[in-house]
């Protein structure tokens, strides 16, 4: 009995080529482009078939995502499986993070690996706070997600009581393999957009690292959906004109819980839908 | 470690010096304690370091105790070693609650033990039990502006109500 194949999908030029024969034309092809040979439709389909266009936005976001640095900082048990996740058997660095930085100031993925007590979280905090944006924080396994099995009142009750976490993983601990699932998450979040508006949910607004954007209003961020539940943010908008760039300072400087609190304000008044603080923010209207 | 009997001679011995010191004695699994008054510990464990035929010169650990309900609700254990003879003694220092907010008080024994220095700030730390002339009285596990005495029986256990499929019944502030 003969048996038909057929072709699954055409191929596309960047695919390993089927053949010898196709290997040489397409090398044929390349020493005519370089000499000069190739012209008119010849060289268009020639570049397009060699040509990737992207934003330069998803393109630095799929960078990011491939090459997260972790912060090389264990809290409990936990950090046994964080550790085995960089070993020759699970090895991250198939995915771009294994590079464990010692310092947080090189580090832009907190993994929070194991219980986090009462007095441990303004040190988890300062280290957080001590890492360049943009930063992600995982939170892995039960205790530092909600507290797990430690129900008492040395520890705190979920990470993201004080600070802004990313993907919880659950597990006690988690497998390496689950750990490195989360990481795929967080690419795959990273990719899309690397902030998603955690300073929106957050109420962090005016904290932004970036001169530009803490000095004259962060960049316009849509927001998806109307009720807050939705909170998915899929983009920054166009970037501000120069115009905008150099406008005056509506606002004094305020810091800290100073310009929460009037964030917050504000924020009652008017449902807030850029992480720009409204006109008249201050209450003075 | 004393035999019930050499037990009840040690408490005699302590008595016949020392006004009523001891309230009472234990003797349980093999392990000899004294009840005594919080108010003469300081005389008690003199006493026991000092003396040649006792010499229990070794504090291997001073540990806190809340009996709630029970009454006298605090104790403060002393487990004394003689490293020679390799015997242990226990001596409860049996501390009412004074009421209304005040914390209960003995005597700190740092200058007779110096191991007693962290050990009684951990008993203070853990049960607000206030030992008098101790030379550094502060928190040594929680944070230092932690409110509260997290061991005591009366103190809430902390977390948070978690819903599971079994609870969600009885979880406050949950409904269908």
């Amino acid at each position: 009995m003969e048996v038909e194949r057929t072709k699954l999908r055409e191929l596309s030029p960047l695919d390993q080529p089927r053949s010898p024969e196709e290997l040489r034309v397409r090398q044929l092809k390349a020493r005519d482009m370089l000499r000069g040979d190739l012209a008119g439709a010849d060289l268009d389909e020639y570049v397009e078939s060699r040509v990737l266009t992207t934003t330069l936005e998803r393109a630095q976001n799929w960078a990011r995502g491939n090459s997260l640095f972790p912060a090389t900082f264990g809290l409990a048990c936990c950090a046994i499986e964080m550790m085995s996740m960089v070993s020759a058997r699970y090895d991250t660095s198939r995915f771009g993070a294994e590079v464990f930085r010692a310092s947080p100031r090189q580090a832009d993925m907190l993994i929070l690996s194991g219980r986090v007590s009462i007095k441990m979280a303004p040190v988890v905090r300062r280290i957080y706070d001590q890492m360049l944006e943009p930063k992600w924080v995982l939170s892995m396994g039960a205790c530092s997600s909600s507290g797990g099995m430690f129900a008492n009142y040395a520890v705190v009750q979920g990470a993201d009581k004080f600070l802004p976490v990313d993907i919880h993983i659950p597990g006690c601990p988690p497998r390496p393999e689950a750990l490195i699932y989360g990481i795929l998450k967080l690419q795959r979040k990273i990719f899309g957009d690397p902030d998603l508006g955690w300073r929106e949910r957050y109420r962090a607004a005016g904290t932004e690292e970036d001169e530009r954007s803490s000095k004259a209003g962060a960049l316009p961020v849509r927001r998806v959906g109307t009720s807050p539940a939705d909170g998915i943010v899929t983009g920054h908008g166009p970037p501000p004109s120069a115009a905008e760039l150099h406008a005056p300072v509506e606002h004094p400087e305020l810091s800290g819980h100073e310009a929460r609190d009037a964030y917050e304000e504000a924020a009652e008044d008017e449902r807030v839908t850029s992480s720009r603080p409204p006109v008249g923010w201050r209450g003075d209207a | 470690m004393p035999d019930a009997p050499g037990l009840e001679l040690i408490a005699h011995e302590i008595n016949s010096r020392h006004g009523d010191a001891i309230v009472g004695t234990a003797f349980e699994h093999g392990q000899a304690a004294l009840l005594a008054d919080p108010d003469q510990i300081r005389e008690i464990l003199t006493f026991l370091r000092e003396e040649p035929a006792h010499e229990y010169r070794f504090l291997a650990s001073v540990h806190g105790a809340d009996y709630l309900p029970a009454e006298p609700r605090f104790a403060v254990h002393y487990e004394l070693l003689n490293m020679p003879r390799v015997e242990r003694l226990r001596v409860k220092a049996l501390l009412a609650d004074p009421g209304d907010d005040s914390l209960p008080e003995l005597d700190s024994v740092v200058d007779l033990f110096p191991t007693a220095d962290f050990q009684e700030r951990e008993v203070h730390d853990f049960f607000g039990i206030v030992f008098r002339g101790h030379p550094d009285l502060r928190r040594i596990l929680m944070p230092e502006d932690y409110v509260g005495w997290p061991l005591r029986r009366d103190f809430p256990i902390g977390g948070e109500p978690v819903i599971f499929t079994n609870t969600e019944d009885t979880v406050p502030g949950w409904t269908k």
